[in-house]
């Protein structure tokens, strides 16, 4: 397996991905924060039209970083579960994919609030 | 005699348009730049955590997985230390798009209100930027996944 194609990879599709967002905050004036809400509902809606599985097969991490990628997971857990138990997945699957990495972030949020102060 | 209200309108006109010609312009190109560098370097070193993952004999969508978690662990690391507020300074969306972002949008207000108690202040605080992005996640997965699923039954 090599590793320089799929770096290069990440790296450029990943590089993109973020440079679309500057400039929406910086030319079209999108506040960051509405600027991430925009890239999940696109990873959302470019995941039920297909686009986004193809788009982390070819990118590796320059797709499933970017936080895009969380309107995808989010998609798929509900379209998995859909399948699998029928319209109940609508709500069961939402958080089998996410649930992971919210999980993580909340447990890592509490550990730094408790023994990290903010700088300055 | 002039109106001294019209006179100062004036004036203040004339200074709004003196300070803009100062006022130094944002530098677009040089911030496209930093976001796609930054982006891209965060990006290449999921990339890494992949192949790590993978190389420890995990299957792709589990060192996925593991990679994200990895990421939330860096950015939230970085964020405590302060140092991805610095990152952000340069980075902008590059810093804020990848999923270390998310980890530093849910642990600096974390950090920040702590003061304000553990309900209102570390808890519902955590959630200050995470929250919108999971709620209309969540809505837009949902809209997204119930058309996929009644057009193509997949």
């Amino acid at each position: 397996m090599s590793f320089a194609g799929p770096l290069v990879w990440a790296f450029l599709v990943g590089g993109f991905i973020c440079l679309v967002g500057q400039v929406l905050i910086d030319v079209f004036k999108v506040p960051p924060a509405h600027t991430m809400v925009l890239f999940v509902v696109a990873g959302a809606v470019l995941a039920g039209l297909g686009l986004y599985e193809p788009l982390v097969k070819f990118a590796g991490a320059g797709a499933s970083v970017p936080i895009s990628n969380f309107g995808y997971v989010l998609t798929k857990g509900i379209l998995d579960a859909l399948q699998r138990e029928g319209w109940f997945g609508l709500l069961t699957g939402v958080f089998e994919v996410a649930g992971g990495a919210i999980a993580a972030a909340v447990v890592f949020g509490f550990f730094a609030a408790l023994f990290f102060r903010p700088k300055g | 005699m002039p109106d001294p209200e019209q006179a100062r309108q004036r004036e203040q006109a004339e200074f709004a348009a003196l300070a803009a010609q100062y006022h130094p312009q944002p530098p677009l190109a040089r911030n496209l730049a930093w976001a796609f560098v930054v982006g891209g370097l965060i990006c290449v070193v999921g990339q890494l955590f992949i192949f790590a993952f993978q190389a420890a004999g995990l299957t792709a969508t589990q060192a996925g997985a593991r990679a994200a978690v990895a990421l939330l662990a860096v950015g939230s690391i970085l964020t405590a230390l302060g140092v991805y507020d610095e990152i952000g300074r340069y980075g902008g969306a590059g810093a804020a798009i990848p999923i270390t972002g998310f980890a530093n949008s849910i642990v600096s207000p974390a950090m920040e209100f702590r003061t304000e108690g553990l309900v209102f202040g570390f808890a519902a605080r955590l959630f200050s930027i995470a929250g919108p992005v999971i709620t209309f996640g969540i809505l837009a997965a949902m809209g997204s996944a119930l058309v996929r699923f009644l057009l193509l039954g997949r």
